[in-house]
């Protein structure tokens, strides 16, 4: 939201009032399930123990959770770290319009919209060596490619995938951000003579802040949260080099149905997302303040 | 010629990113022409024995294509649901401030980062109890969760885009708020509106876990049938890649419609 003043109107509410309804329906109902879930020992449908935070503690001192946690956080950054640019670098390089503008954003937005089951049966048909191309190919450059037996490639293969998955997100975004700079910066900007670096700096970079704020979130979260794919393609291994926070959860809630545990563990993993989103959420809000003054004083 | 060296090197860097997007793609595309021997047999970029036995298999048989129409169902119905609330929420939320507003904005985007395995289990009691299971609605109403928030961000963002003059001007000209929103407000959006259905259409259409967990027969979702083929004896390999490139028609189709908005931007045309 902007940081400008806005005149106060308690009546908003209302406009708010049938967003509040449906997600209240759909997730504080849920959520008090969760939490009532999260103190009990539900040994069957009619025999409960109240056990207070017993489970939390339990999750807590797990020391796989903290692995998991850990290669989660690694693999989010890589993610953003290889996304943004390059989602950035697409839309700027994508064409402003006719038919190849058309054509062009269609093929780029074609890969958000396979399903992520078979996104990574895509990837499973793609990188193995006896059918994949990929796989194959890499395998007669001579590099000793799998993505089954070696963790590191797994990993890779991975995160591969997921930047294949979803740059296309942060390039749609970014593109709908530049395309709603009106030409007449642009011309303002050719009149002072500035650089290709400093209309991008100044104009297109601060154009888009909007739009890539949302995209650096929906990343990251997303990233946070992944399952199917890594599910469908390496089924969390080879040993644990690619089970992240979603797979462990559901190994334990679905693997071992402790449901008590798995409880205690998917909110302790909504807290820490809620934890490190308002961080971001706020850091670049930040950010963007300061862009803001820095231009009016510039 | 100084000129031309970036536009240039932007081409080929669209050219590259292209070909890397299209591959695997085409893979499955190829693989879909095929027969399973041959796929598993031989490698080449094109089929030897060209088939449509795949796609015919999915075309006949009832349990693979109504999978395509209640996906379709429940992803119609879940995006009008969202983008309806989530206008006037929008609206709200970019020109006035009032009680909680921060802290309501952060709450729906809260919703948004939950994991959809939370959720998993408390829905179906609470979907079962209302009697709604195996319906299209159920499914629709549980994307809601994430597509809401997901509309209203995007929507608002957007909005926010728009200088309040605008709504000023037309309130001091006599116009009311719904006239105003539907007539002036709604056209300046276009895009916004058109970036927001995209996205909710997408989230809806690949989401896999609570769409099969919440149907079993009559409202089943193409993403649930299709892990048919995993737990099937060895894969199908063929049909699988058949119904995947299929899956993909639908989005395709809602892109081409969506580009002109997105295409156009806002370049607001004053009123």
């Amino acid at each position: 939201m902007s940081t400008t003043t806005k005149p106060v109107n308690q009546k908003a509410w209302w406009l708010i009032l049938p967003v509040f309804l449906c997600v209240a329906f759909s997730a504080i109902l849920p959520l008090m399930t969760v939490v009532n879930y999260s103190v009990q020992d539900i040994i069957s449908p009619d025999r409960r123990v109240f056990v207070g935070t017993e489970w939390f503690a339990a999750v807590m001192r797990d020391q796989d959770l903290h692995e998991a946690l850990w290669r989660q956080m690694v693999f989010s950054c890589s993610v953003l770290a290889v996304e943004i640019p390059l989602g950035v670098m697409l839309a700027l390089s994508m064409p402003a319009q006719g038919w190849k503008a058309s054509v062009v954003l269609v093929i780029v937005a074609l890969s958000l919209l396979i399903p992520w089951n078979v996104v990574g049966t895509i990837w499973q048909i793609f990188g193995r060596a006896d059918i994949g191309l990929m796989g194959s190919t890499l395998l007669k450059l001579g590099f000793d490619y799998s993505y089954t037996g070696n963790a590191l490639h797994a990993w890779l293969t991975v995160l591969l995938m997921d930047v294949w998955h979803w740059t296309p997100l942060v390039a749609l975004l970014g593109y709908a951000g530049l395309r709603s700079i009106p030409d007449a910066y642009y011309q303002a900007a050719r009149i002072d003579g500035a650089s290709k670096f400093a209309v991008f700096r100044y104009i297109q970079l601060p154009k888009m802040r909007g739009v890539l704020m949302i995209a650096v979130l929906l990343r990251f979260m997303d990233s946070f949260m992944i399952y199917t794919e890594p599910f469908v393609l390496t089924g969390g291994g080879p040993g644990n080099a690619t089970t992240f926070l979603s797979q462990y959860l559901t190994q334990k809630a679905v693997g071992q149905f402790d449901l008590g545990p798995a409880a205690a563990f998917s909110l302790i993993y909504f807290l820490i997302i809620l934890l490190l989103c308002f961080m971001l959420y706020n850091w670049m809000q930040a950010v963007g303040t300061a862009d803001k003054t820095e231009a009016s004083h510039g | 010629m100084a000129n031309k060296q970036p536009f240039q090197k932007r081409t080929i860097f669209l050219f590259c990113y292209i070909v890397f997007a299209l591959l695997p793609i085409y893979w499955m595309v190829n693989m879909s022409f095929k027969t399973n021997a041959e796929i598993l047999s031989s490698f080449s970029f094109f089929p030897q024995h060209f088939t449509w036995e795949n796609y015919k298999t999915i075309f006949t048989d009832a349990s693979w294509y109504s999978g395509y129409l209640n996906s379709l169902t429940y992803v119609a119905i879940n995006c009008v649901i969202s983008i309806t609330v989530a206008l006037p929420a929008a609206y709200a939320f970019s020109r006035y401030s009032f009680l909680g507003d921060k802290h309501v904005f952060f709450w729906l985007l809260t919703n948004r980062m939950t994991p959809p395995a939370v959720f998993l289990l408390p829905f179906f009691q609470l979907y079962s109890t209302l009697g709604l299971m195996d319906t299209h609605i159920a499914v629709a109403l549980a994307h809601l969760l994430f597509n809401v928030p997901l509309a209203v961000w995007i929507l608002e963002g957007f909005m926010s885009g728009i200088p309040r003059e605008i709504d000023e001007t037309a309130y001091i000209d006599g116009y009311s708020f719904p006239r105003f929103f539907l007539t002036i407000f709604l056209p300046l959006i276009k895009a916004g509106v058109g970036v927001a259905v995209f996205f909710c259409f997408m989230f809806s259409w690949v989401e896999l876990l609570l769409a099969r967990t919440l149907t079993s027969v009559n409202a089943k979702p193409i993403v649930a049938t299709m892990t048919r083929t995993v737990s099937a004896s060895g894969m199908d390999w063929a049909t699988l890649a058949a119904a995947g490139v299929l899956t993909i028609v639908p989005g395709a189709i809602v892109i081409w419609f969506v580009r002109h908005y997105i295409a156009k931007g806002f370049a607001m045309g004053r009123v």
